[in-house]
């Protein structure tokens, strides 16, 4: 094996000196190393998940029995919006930056992202968003009304956000975190895509990239055309609230449609923004785990990109209720119906790869099976949805806050935790137990279905969403209380999870650079991968360079 | 699980049919920036072509605003040095560079000074200010927003004007300066939209 010198000394340095605690601690701080970035990016969203998670169990003890007053209306409300602003702006965009950040300069075979420098400010500003938000506990009111966290929604929808319904600072905390995590992940995206479009190693054409840049790269332009507008319309909130500009200002003339607007015109595709690096696992990881090459690796790169455009067209599907007539009704209940075609694809395109195949049931592929079953309720929720007539009757009501939960937990976060399990002994060099990942699957699974299933049901009954409390007898108790009971269990799951992280860390058997016999070039270089990634810069023939290497005899371009 | 075991840094060679060439990732990333930045400009002339003549109260744009016409054919001929600019420091001509440079520069300062005397006055003699009404709420904002880049840019090319003044730049820099100048190419095509849109439609 040739090595360069210089680069053992480099690794000698980095590897076995032992350092005082600070120096690590400096290191980590001015960090520009794409790997050390994403671990950052994944420990910061999962610190938020556990405050988000812990958030939501608050408000289902809230609601697991009638007529309860453990939380009052307004703390109410400051739970719900702070909940889903972190789980989306600080768990999902993060955590899946993360794991893009570590990911895809392996996966290209460079050496780091295209703009280090830029990589570390956008995590840093990300972060500094987080804790933005949550400093308005403390700052919303005046240090001296402790406790005024935003109450307004993680949709904001005005006039709730004007001066007279919202006095005091919690808004404009609210406004710019997500302004500063916007650009945040603006700069996170456009590296990414100069990264995938440049730093290519050799030979890797695009068509012979793996899916999981591929993905990267169509969610990173969504990023563009979905956050950016959303960025605008912050500004636009923070003109009015701070120099009594009208843009939302109903008495003035502004509107309140015209912010729903800006707002699902970044939040319809922002689903996408997180759904496509939950596919992008899907199709590392179910592979593997058949034994067989992807199938329909072209079709599976068209449908993501249509997903990516058609999704840019159907924002007005939250906003069917606010009466756009019938015209506007119709196109966007036709164009919600047309994303199910390239997502149908998907699907099937992973049936087929399992299909036939040596399927391992070992734990990444356990929660790859549940995401797909999962993905599909959803979407079939979704379909009822976008039907004008039948979304009159269920919108704001807990049927949607199931479906969207069955996209947000049941895919994506299930497809999150496969990708911890798959790559873990890639980032650690240690394998994670696999009874541990049993327990987690399997008291995850059984509590987010006791959750979300349950949870369409009262939504059909008529349960509004973001109400505090309600009434006995209406046919809503138990099932809210199975609900809550569902959340305990997840959050169970989780804490193995986290145990299991940790104890791994320690304790985990030996990986190797290949545990699970893989085929893409992240598998190549030691776990974990040194400061520079790979000791001489790769040169690739095919999809599955490893796979070539393995089986002379069967090379992966028959399969292209 | 079948674990195979190799040496623990695989070679990975491949023959490479053609000469591998990719994108310089300067040019890529502004690209991205400016996909970026456009979505934004976007959403604020939606925002203002909605509110065209919405106001409550006045006064309306076609009592007060005037043709900017001297500080628009500034702005976009400094588009034009910037780019003589760029071909001057390809051929090492850094003496020509650094002269399109500063005509570039004084140039975005004079569109700069067009827009304060118009905000100027349209504050102090029209009494318009960004809380009188829709059309002064959309009118400051979107133009403001193009001045912010306006301002942007022209703190980077003065730095770049600084560093050819002290002989730093050189010619192995255009690629750099190339994208530095698609920056600004950019802000001049916003102007062309703004500046349709604020004082030909909307008035
Ligand atoms: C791909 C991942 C998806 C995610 C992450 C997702 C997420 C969401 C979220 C967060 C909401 C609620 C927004 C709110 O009011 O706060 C929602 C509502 C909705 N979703 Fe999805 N969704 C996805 C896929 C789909 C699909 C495939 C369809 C249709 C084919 C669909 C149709 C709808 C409709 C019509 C609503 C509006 C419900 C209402 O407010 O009345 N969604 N979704
Ligand atoms: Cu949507």
């Amino acid at each position: 094996m040739t090595t360069t010198p210089v680069l053992e000394a480099i690794d000698e340095t980095l590897e076995t000196q032992g350092r005082p605690p600070l120096n690590v601690i400096y290191e980590w701080l001015t960090t520009v190393d794409h790997k050390k970035i994403g671990l950052m990016y994944i420990v910061y969203a999962l610190i938020f998940l556990v405050i988000a998670g812990f958030e939501a169990i608050l408000m289902r003890i809230q609601l697991a029995i009638p007529n309860n007053h453990f939380v009052s209306p307004q703390v109410f409300n400051q739970l719900f919006t702070m909940h889903g602003t972190t789980m989306v702006f600080f768990m999902g965009m993060p955590i899946l930056f993360g794991m893009g950040n570590y990911l895809v300069p392996l996966m290209i075979g460079a050496r780091d992202m295209a703009f280090p420098r830029l990589n570390a400010f956008s995590f840093w500003i990300s972060a500094f968003a987080g804790l933005l938000l949550y400093f308005s506990y403390i700052g919303g009111s005046g240090l001296y009304a402790a406790g005024s966290a935003p109450d307004v929604g993680w949709f904001a929808y005005a006039p709730l956000t004007s001066k007279v319904f919202s006095p005091g600072h919690s808004t404009d905390y609210w406004t710019l975190a997500v302004f500063l995590s916007g650009v945040g992940s603006i700069g996170t995206a456009l590296n990414i895509v100069t990264t995938i479009l440049c730093m290519r190693c050799k030979g890797m054409k695009m068509s012979r990239m793996p899916l999981l840049p591929w993905l990267y790269l169509v969610m990173s332009g969504l990023v563009f055309v979905a956050v950016s507008p959303l960025t605008a319309a912050q500004i636009m909130l923070t003109l009015d609230r701070y120099l009594g500009a009208h843009f939302f200002d109903t008495q003035a003339g502004g509107s309140a449609i015209l912010w729903m607007h800006f707002f699902w015109i970044f939040g319809h595709p922002e689903v996408y923004v997180l759904v496509l690096p939950a596919f992008a696992f899907a199709n590392e990881i179910i592979p593997v785990f058949s034994r067989k090459a992807m199938f329909g690796y072209p079709a599976m790169v068209a449908a993501s990109v249509s997903i990516g455009f058609i999704s840019l067209s159907v924002w007005a599907h939250h906003m069917f209720t606010a009466g756009l007539g019938p015209a506007g009704n119709t196109f966007f209940v036709f164009a919600t119906m047309v994303i199910s075609v390239p997502t149908g694809i998907k699907i099937f395109n992973w049936l087929a790869t399992i299909w036939g195949g040596k399927i391992i049931f070992a734990v990444p592929m356990m929660f790859m099976i549940a995401f797909l079953f999962q993905f599909l309720i959803a979407g079939l929720t979704g379909i009822m949805l976008s039907a004008a007539p039948f979304n009159w009757q269920l919108s704001a009501s807990y049927f949607v806050v199931a479906h969207f939960h069955y996209v947000l937990v049941g895919a994506i976060v299930f497809s999150l935790f496969s990708a911890f399990y798959f790559w873990y002994p890639k980032v650690t060099g240690r394998m994670m137990s696999e009874t541990l990942g049993k327990w987690h699957f399997w008291l995850f699974l059984i509590g987010f279905h006791l959750t979300f299933d349950f949870m369409h049901v009262p939504g059909i009954l008529g349960m509004p969403r973001r109400i505090y409390t309600y009434e006995a007898g209406r046919g809503w108790d138990t099932l809210n209380f199975i609900v809550g009971v569902g959340a305990i269990f997840q959050a169970a799951g989780t804490l193995v999870l986290v145990y299991n992280m940790i104890h791994s860390y320690y304790k985990g058997k030996e990986a190797g650079h290949d545990p699970w016999d893989a085929w893409t070039l992240e598998w190549s270089v030691p776990s974990p991968p040194p400061s520079y990634n790979f000791a001489i810069e790769p040169t690739v023939s095919s999809r599955r360079p490893l796979w070539d290497i393995k089986h002379p005899e069967d090379p992966d371009a028959d399969y292209e | 699980m079948t674990t195979i075991t190799t040496a623990s840094r695989i070679p990975i060679d491949g023959p490479v049919e053609t000469p591998w060439k990719l994108p310089y990732r300067g040019n890529v990333g502004m690209a991205c920036l400016i996909i970026a930045e456009s979505a934004i400009f976007i959403i604020f002339v939606v925002a203002y072509i909605y509110y065209i003549g919405k106001s409550l109260s006045g006064p309306t744009p076609a009592q007060v605003l005037e043709l900017p016409i001297f500080g628009t054919i500034c702005l976009l001929s400094s588009s034009i040095f910037v780019h003589f600019a760029v071909n001057n420091l390809r051929k090492d001509n850094l003496r020509g560079c650094t002269l399109n440079l500063a005509a570039t520069v004084l140039l975005g300062t004079i569109f700069l000074a067009t827009t304060a005397q118009e905000w100027y006055h349209l504050i102090h003699d029209e009494g318009l200010t960004i809380k009188t009404n829709l059309f002064g709420t959309t009118y400051y904002s979107l133009v403001g927003l193009h001045a912010t880049h306006v301002v942007v840019g022209l703190i980077m090319l003065s730095l770049t004007l600084g560093l050819s003044l002290t002989g730093h730049v050189k010619e192995e820099h255009s690629e750099k300066l190339e994208v530095l100048s698609l920056y600004w190419h950019f802000v001049d095509a916003v102007w062309v939209v703004v500046f349709l849109v604020v004082y030909v439609i909307g008035r």
